[in-house]
């Protein structure tokens, strides 16, 4: 045990736990894969926090580039940032992904031992934030965030908070409500027990007590509790239709009156305690429905793709400047690896364009001077100088954001606000009836009780309740497979759709695995030589070439050179060899392949490598079993070159679309709503995030939900892609249970109606009724949640 | 009997006074993150050195 132990730890870096390369960084008989993750370890020791080595087996991450951080010094960026100042100390809360293990907790709190300026730090597992506390003239922001990256927490800052969106999230008010009913609640069930037992002549002088304390209990559950329910049913009333609260709001309303009516004139206990069950249940469920994921966002938009702040150029000075005040005329200074914020004409330097955020195309393009260049394209290679010719909000791709014509809210009625519209006036037929039945008997105190008691017992309360208790079961379900749905009125979206449409890059293909080909003919002496280059990169072409090359031996590197954006070279073994993106005076050699990384030794063009992703697994029988009951599509922002691959994968039918620009997509979408479909997105880049919140169901793909996704209504891992089918069908199933729930509830309350209309209801019947059939439901959709999901292979 | 007339009174006092005691950790957001406490516990103070005590001061 003890020596299989040591092995492990011989092979991986003892700070990050990832492989170690042949030459290792060695300190204090550890070995460390790079220079930064020595560098982490050699603070931790001098600071005494070796401890965060002992909660956890290799708890660092791999050592990401530097970031550039002038801008944390300007005051306005810093005011934007804090969350509370005075006379000498901050408070501020990051967002930081690095967080995953316990010994990150333990560091991130222990912050104050490396500067004693940190007087505190707070972290939020779940959330993944730290909130720190610290003297403003000792430490400066940036030089706070600079430690934090010393020791591998590099914090997120972009345009959307993360943070505040968050904090905005919280809904404390229906706890509170919750927390109010159930007290309510219990009460007036303990003091209406002597009434349900029946009461003796000796007990009969609490009779008025008992009903005054529920009657004083009953005004909080109907007004405070209960407020919500008035407050949409009269702003459904005004907008003329009738939603679920409608009916809800009137039975809140008929119990609280009745209640009222009769503890006053003394004829009888009133249904306070149906009253107060109600209002709890009820709230119940609108808490299940509200739940939702803290760790994940939803609604995420290109702000989130934004740094915070850029460099501008102000007569030839650099100075940072806050992303909402570019202004149109600005000269930006955009360095290697930088974000384009705005749409741009370049003005000086050579671009290279990584547009792969917007048009998923992972090729740089090379942009010549005076040519405009649009938001979020990504410099790679040397800073360049460029005029902003449109504010941030409306540049090209932000643009997509201020579509009008997003799919609106009235489209996306659920089963529950279709039906409640029948319901009601089934129930208000009825009531109406039953008093006219009685006013023609001339009885009208039956007329006026019987009325009141149609409306009680019809309560649609179980109708409420069973949508949201089934939906949140199937999320969990979900959850566990890796499949994370925004909330359950998504569910219901899902269950709709059929027509799919894919996007290829990112969501057919996975980024994880790269399949390296080599273009050309390359002997073993050769590979080693590029091999020695490549080891010296950590670029991820290179990473992935040299795990392809598999070469175990190398040689020393002299000279070694790596331009950013361009590619590799260096004297190894006396011969001079580059790898990198063809440049002007290689184009002469080769002119039929322009992508790839190009190999020169010695001055003699041998070939290029090409790395592309590979196809996720499993897709074959995805797409046969989907295309059993859906219509199939495919729109690339990529070029043609994989038409044949996805031809053998779609079947025949499918339409497969190329050089599809965002605008397109969403056209594409918008045309296929058009004409009455419900569309099924999936997508991962922000090239598709016009489509995906178009979309009736935007699902996000990623390798790893701490990335950054586009808005979408729900966020799927993807290895799980190949259980689409099992989710879709048992979003199909939970409707079926709602449905087979809501005529559970419906015999339920013939029964009551039996009694109501008779005028005889005994609030004992109603009290007792209310439960029994919500107990029957809940149990009813949890099982039958259960059954279906094993059904569907989810469980 | 009368006695019950003050049991009823203490009741629901007492109940008010646990509703109190939830709305006041609700607000104050006590239960906003029920899992880093859980694991801070599980920490152990530093044996090696006289930094124990700052260790106190800061938390």
């Amino acid at each position: 045990m003890e020596e299989r132990h040591e092995t492990t730890l011989k092979s991986i870096c003892y700070h990050c736990g990832e492989d170690l390369p042949e030459v290792t960084y060695q300190l204090e008989d550890k070995d460390f894969c790079c220079a930064g993750c020595k560098g982490v370890y050699q603070i931790l020791s001098e600071n005494n926090l070796c401890n965060y080595y002992t909660y956890n087996q290799n708890p660092g991450q791999r050592f990401k580039q530097e970031a550039r951080l002038e801008y944390l010094d300007e005051p306005s960026i810093i005011a934007q940032l804090i969350d509370y100042k005075d006379k000498d100390s901050s408070i501020i809360t990051f967002y930081i992904p690095a967080i995953h293990c316990s010994s990150c907790i333990w560091l991130l709190e222990h912050l104050y031992k490396i500067n004693p300026a940190i007087f505190s730090s707070r972290i939020d597992f779940i959330r993944k934030q730290v909130t720190i506390t610290f003297n403003h003239e000792e430490i400066s922001l940036r030089h706070l965030v600079e430690t934090l990256i010393q020791v591998g927490y590099e914090p997120l800052i972009s345009l959307q908070d993360v943070v505040k969106e968050h904090q905005k999230g919280l809904d404390k008010c229906l706890i509170l409500k919750i927390a109010v009913a159930g007290f309510l609640m219990g009460n007036v069930m303990l003091f209406s027990f002597p009434e349900y037992f029946g009461l003796s002549g000796f007990e009969k002088q609490f009779q008025s007590l008992f009903g005054w304390l529920n009657l004083a209990f009953s005004i909080p559950a109907a007004f405070y509790c209960g407020q919500d329910y008035f407050i949409s049913a009269i702003t459904s009333i005004k907008h003329k239709h009738i939603n679920l609260d409608t009916p809800l709001a009137l039975i809140i309303a008929v119990l609280f009156l009745r209640t009222a009516f009769e503890v006053i004139f003394s004829t009888g206990p009133g249904f306070a305690d149906t009253l107060t069950g109600l209002v709890f249940l009820l709230l119940m469920g609108k808490w299940l429905k509200q739940r939702t994921y803290n760790h994940i966002s939803f609604d995420r938009d290109y702000r989130s793709y934004f740094p915070i702040a850029v460099t501008t150029l102000n007569d030839g000075k650099e100075k940072p400047v806050s992303i909402n005040e570019v202004k149109i005329g600005d000269r930006l200074w955009i360095r290697n690896g930088e974000l384009v914020p705005a749409d741009a004409i370049l003005m000086k330097g050579d671009a290279w364009m990584d547009m792969s955020f917007v048009t998923g195309e992972s090729e740089p393009i090379h942009k010549v001077l005076g040519e405009i260049i649009y938001a979020g394209g990504r410099q790679t290679g040397e800073a360049i100088e460029l005029e902003v010719i449109k504010p941030v909000s409306q540049s090209y791709l932000t643009g997509l954001w201020n579509h009008e014509h997003y799919k609106n809210d009235i489209e996306k009625q659920n089963f529950n606000d279709s039906i409640a519209k029948y319901f009601s006036l089934g129930v208000f037929v009825i009531a109406f009836a039953t008093t006219a039945y009685w006013l023609f008997q001339q009885d009208s105190h039956k007329a006026w009780s019987a009325f009141t008691a149609v409306i009680i017992v019809a309560c649609p309360c179980v109708l409420a309740l069973s949508t949201p208790f089934t939906l949140s079961a199937i999320l969990s379900v979900f959850d566990k497979k890796g499949f994370y749905v925004k909330n359950t009125d998504a569910v219901e979206q899902l269950a709709k759709c059929d027509t799919i449409v894919f996007d290829k890059t990112g969501t057919l293909t996975t980024a994880k695995n790269a399949a390296v080909s080599f273009n050309g003919l390359i002997s073993e002496v050769e590979k080693q030589l590029v091999a020695s280059l490549f080891r010296n990169s950590s670029h991820p072409l290179s990473r992935h070439i040299l795990k392809a090359l598999n070469v175990k031996e190398f040689f020393a590197v002299k000279n070694y050179l790596e331009t950013p954006g361009k590619g590799l070279s260096g004297w190894v073994n006396g011969l001079s060899v580059y790898a990198g993106s063809l440049s002007p005076n290689l184009k002469a050699i080769s002119s039929h392949s322009i992508g790839g990384v190009h190999i020169v030794i010695d001055d003699l063009y041998i070939g290029n490598f090409v790395v592309e992703q590979e196809w996720r697994p499993g897709l074959n029988e995805l797409m046969r079993s989907l295309n059993i009951s859906f219509d199939l599509k495919v729109l690339s922002g990529d070029t043609h070159k994989d038409e044949q691959r996805l031809k053998t994968i779609f079947p025949e039918k499918t339409t497969i679309q190329f050089r599809q620009s965002p605008h397109q997509k969403l056209e594409a979408i918008l045309n296929l709503q058009a004409s009455q479909k419900v569309v099924m997105m999936l997508g991962d880049g922000l090239n598709d995030a016009g489509a995906l919140k178009q979309s009736d169901f935007g699902i996000a793909i990623t390798d790893d939900i701490n990335n950054f996704t586009p808005g979408c209504d729900a966020i799927l891992k993807g290895d799980a892609l190949g259980l689409l089918p099992n989710f879709i069908g048992l979003s199909k199933a939970g409707i079926k249970i709602i449905k087979a729930s809501f005529f559970i509830a419906t015999l339920y309350n013939s029964i009551g109606i039996y009694y109501a209309v008779q005028g005889t209801l005994y609030p004992l019947v109603a009290a007792v009724l209310m439960p029994i059939s919500t107990v029957t439901i809940i149990c009813f959709t949890t099982f039958a949640t259960r059954i279906l999901a094993r059904k569907n292979k989810l469980l | 009997m009368n006695i019950l007339y003050f049991l009823v009174g203490c009741s629901v006092l007492m109940a008010l006074i646990f509703l109190g005691a939830f709305i006041w950790a609700a607000k104050t957001g006590q239960n906003d993150d029920v899992h880093t406490p859980g694991v801070r516990i599980l920490f152990d103070d530093e044996v090696t050195e006289e930094k124990s005590e700052e260790d106190h001061f800061s938390s």
